[in-house]
């Protein structure tokens, strides 16, 4: 691997009040030093991959002596850095058919295979008026415009992000969809952003995607996230979401990595006045999942819903960091998370509210239920309320517990067999969040795996 | 002819280690009805969840047969499989169990576990609007999650129903009478006494005689100190009535 001349230069020294890099971190930075002149961009893009890696340097992998990252320490979970995977990754001819969540559903799918988008394999016809889809390399590379303004300009401009895993991601993110849908204009097909990874070797991917909903705009997205069980890849992915005035949105996330596989993902929300967004995370597969989301809310009356449901078993660790931005008066915001855990599972969910000084009447509820189904899962939460206005409502409330003993004898009695009884509680729990998924095949596929996640379990 | 349910020597305590059932005897034959009576305390309740199978009850030593079968041996669920079902004193709320799907999940666990066909959805729901009609419950109610927002008297016509819908051979009512207006009281005996039949028998938990004008028992015991220590037939709930418990409890003791 050859160094290119301007490379920062790495050092096996630590810097002053810095503990020595990790094998991680030496290999990020050789790594980036080997490949950044290969990424796509113009000139000034690449100076941003390099103040963004700069960044990722300066600070090294977060640990839990970072406050954002207390129970999610990278540094010691993450000790080595997975070769980058080779682009272009060896393309399948066939659509994996089994990925993603919407098998039954009618909509969009778009294939991010091993890294890479494949607009071979994805659903590009008959677009429906108002709807653009790029490839994120190639707008970078023929400094494609959506909406009139520049992809490399929008991407990293939604708002200022200064976490550390994000920046590692501007850094090297080269693959991933640009969506634009105009003013106005309304998807009737879901958009189903399907990632999926075949290889057999551990490999490290960097995925970046935007998604434009202009004024009044209306789209229904799906994002999966799915590989193979026993391989130790990495994924580095972020998503930039920018709804316009008066714009709805839903999303459903699924995280379904392999058992070995890691997985940090950002997501930058931009919400304008009067937009709806409903958002929910569905968090089943990966052995280390980050699954971190920074919501602004700018412009007034906007109702914002973010939902989540972890599911986990063995060693898996789960992290669902939310972070919500009251910046303008009027706005709603909902927060309704619910974790099952197993065996040795621990799940992590932090949430940070802030009202700013100018958001009065910000009407703000956060809601984390935890459900133990063994003595050594563990579950960890920190709300935080950052309140500046004081002619608002916020609130938040956690609980964590075991299945209802006394319900579970009810269900018994009646004839139904203990694991089938779990399982009923079980979905009545994860319920709460799943019932209130607007679309109907959405909703389904959800209870869908919740019931095969049971069926393993048992 | 065989008994249907057989208690020999029964002993058993709480978890904390307190003595409940204390030495009991009691046979029950296919068709009959018996009631169980007893000051508060006594140790009833204790009786119906010993023969169901909760957890945080230990069988020191006797033996339970049901159907010839080793009742104690059977999981809750392979208990009601059997024929055995609880009526709930305190019929316990599911939030985000639709009561339809757990009356379908029951019955379907039921006859899997028997080795039968399973009941389909809408042969399920026909049965169900018949038997709410019955029992005078409103159908609304069948689409909340079980017991969630129900009264006291309709959580206990809702037990009633689920009775009826399992048909079960022994059906166990705990203290089914507690919280029942007169007509509730009323609806709740109709349905009770609409299953009796030369196979399916009722042992009837209670302290107060009224429910034993509608469901007029074969057999009446009474229960004190963890024992039966006294048995009549139907009359001797009235004589209750009249003297109390006090008597029988001198007697255990």
């Amino acid at each position: 691997m050859t160094m290119a001349a301007e490379a920062r230069p790495i050092s096996a020294q630590p810097a002053r009040g810095q503990p020595a890099r990790t094998a991680a971190e030496t290999a990020f930075a050789t790594t980036f030093a080997a490949v950044k002149a290969e990424l796509p961009g113009s000139a000034t893009f690449a100076a941003r991959r390099e103040e963004a890696f700069g960044r990722f340097a300066d600070a090294g992998l977060p640990h839990r002596r970072v406050e954002e990252w207390r129970y999610t320490d990278l540094r010691r979970l993450m000790r080595e850095m997975a070769p980058l995977a080779a682009t272009p990754a060896t393309q399948l001819e066939k659509a994996p058919e089994a990925a993603g969540l919407l098998a039954a559903v009618e909509c969009r799918k778009l294939y991010v295979v091993d890294g890479v988008f494949a607009p071979h394999l994805s659903d590009l016809a008959d677009l429906e008026a108002g709807l653009t889809i790029l490839s994120l390399a190639d707008a970078l590379r023929d400094d494609a415009h959506v909406g009139g303004v520049a992809v490399s300009k929008r991407l990293g401009e939604t708002f200022p992000c200064t976490d550390v895993m994000f920046a590692l991601n501007a850094a090297f993110a080269a693959e991933g969809v640009v969506v634009h849908v105009a003013e106005g204009a309304e998807l009737a097909r879901p958009l189903e952003l399907i990632h999926v990874n075949t290889g057999t070797e551990p490999v490290s991917m960097f995925t970046r995607s935007l998604v434009v909903l202009e004024k009044g705009a209306k789209a229904n997205l799906v994002e999966s996230h799915e590989g193979p069980d026993g391989v130790a890849y990495q994924v580095h992915t972020a998503l930039e979401l920018v709804v316009g005035e008066g714009a709805q949105l839903d999303r459903v996330k699924l995280t379904r990595e392999g058992d070995a596989a890691l997985h940090i993902s950002t997501v930058l929300l931009d919400i304008a006045a009067s937009a709806l967004v409903r958002t929910a995370g569905f968090m089943l597969g990966g052995a280390i999942v980050r699954n971190q989301t920074f919501a602004q809310l700018t412009g007034k009356e906007i109702h914002a819903v973010f939902g989540g449901v972890s599911l986990l078993g063995n060693r898996q660790h789960a992290d669902t960091s939310l972070a919500v931005e009251h910046l303008a008066p009027g706005c709603e915001s909902r927060e309704n998370f619910r974790a099952v855990l197993d065996d040795h599972a621990r799940d992590v969910f932090q949430g940070r509210i802030a009202v700013r000084r100018e958001a009065q009447q910000t009407d703000a509820r956060m809601m984390t239920r935890a459900l133990l189904l063994s003595d050594t899962a563990e579950a960890d939460n920190k709300p935080e309320l950052e309140i500046f206005a004081d002619d608002v409502q916020c609130a938040h409330g956690c609980t964590t517990g075991n299945l209802d003993e006394q319900v579970k004898f009810y269900l018994m009695a009646r004839g139904i067999p203990e694991k089938e009884a779990e399982a009923l509680l079980i979905q009545a729990f994860v319920g709460e969040v799943v019932d209130a998924i607007e679309l109907e095949g959405v909703r389904e596929a959800l209870i869908g795996a919740t019931r095969s996640w049971l069926k393993e379990r048992a | 002819m065989s008994p249907l349910l057989e208690v020999r020597d029964l002993h058993a305590r709480i978890e904390d280690g307190r003595k409940i059932i204390e030495g009991m005897n009691l046979v029950i034959n296919p068709g009959e009805v018996h009631a169980i009576m007893g000051p508060n305390g006594a140790g009833k309740s204790t009786l119906s969840y010993v023969l169901s199978g909760k957890p945080g009850y230990e069988v020191t030593s006797g033996q339970v047969l049901f159907h010839g079968k080793d009742l104690l041996e059977m999981e809750p669920d392979e208990r009601a499989a059997a024929g055995l079902f609880l009526a709930f004193q305190y019929p316990l709320e599911i939030p985000g169990v639709p009561t339809m799907s757990f009356l379908h999940t029951a019955v379907n666990a039921q006859r899997k576990t028997r080795g039968e066909p399973e009941m389909t959805a809408p042969e399920l729901l026909r049965k169900v609007r018949a038997l709410a009609k019955v029992l005078e419950i409103d159908a609304d109610m069948l689409k909340r999650p079980v017991n969630v927002g129900f009264s006291g008297g309709e959580k206990k016509r809702n037990e009633v129903l689920q009775m009826m819908l399992l048909e079960p051979s022994l059906a166990i009512l705990d203290e089914a009478d507690s919280g029942l207006d007169i007509d509730a009281l009323k609806i709740v005996a109709n349905g009770v006494n609409s299953l009796r039949s030369p196979e399916r028998s009722n042992l009837i938990i209670t302290h107060y005689p009224r429910l034993l004008e509608y469901i007029v028992p074969d057999v009446v015991h009474v229960f004190a100190n963890g024992r039966i220590v006294h048995s009549g037939d139907a009359n001797l709930a009235r004589e209750l009535e009249a003297t109390g418990y006090a008597k029988y409890q001198g007697e255990a003791a």
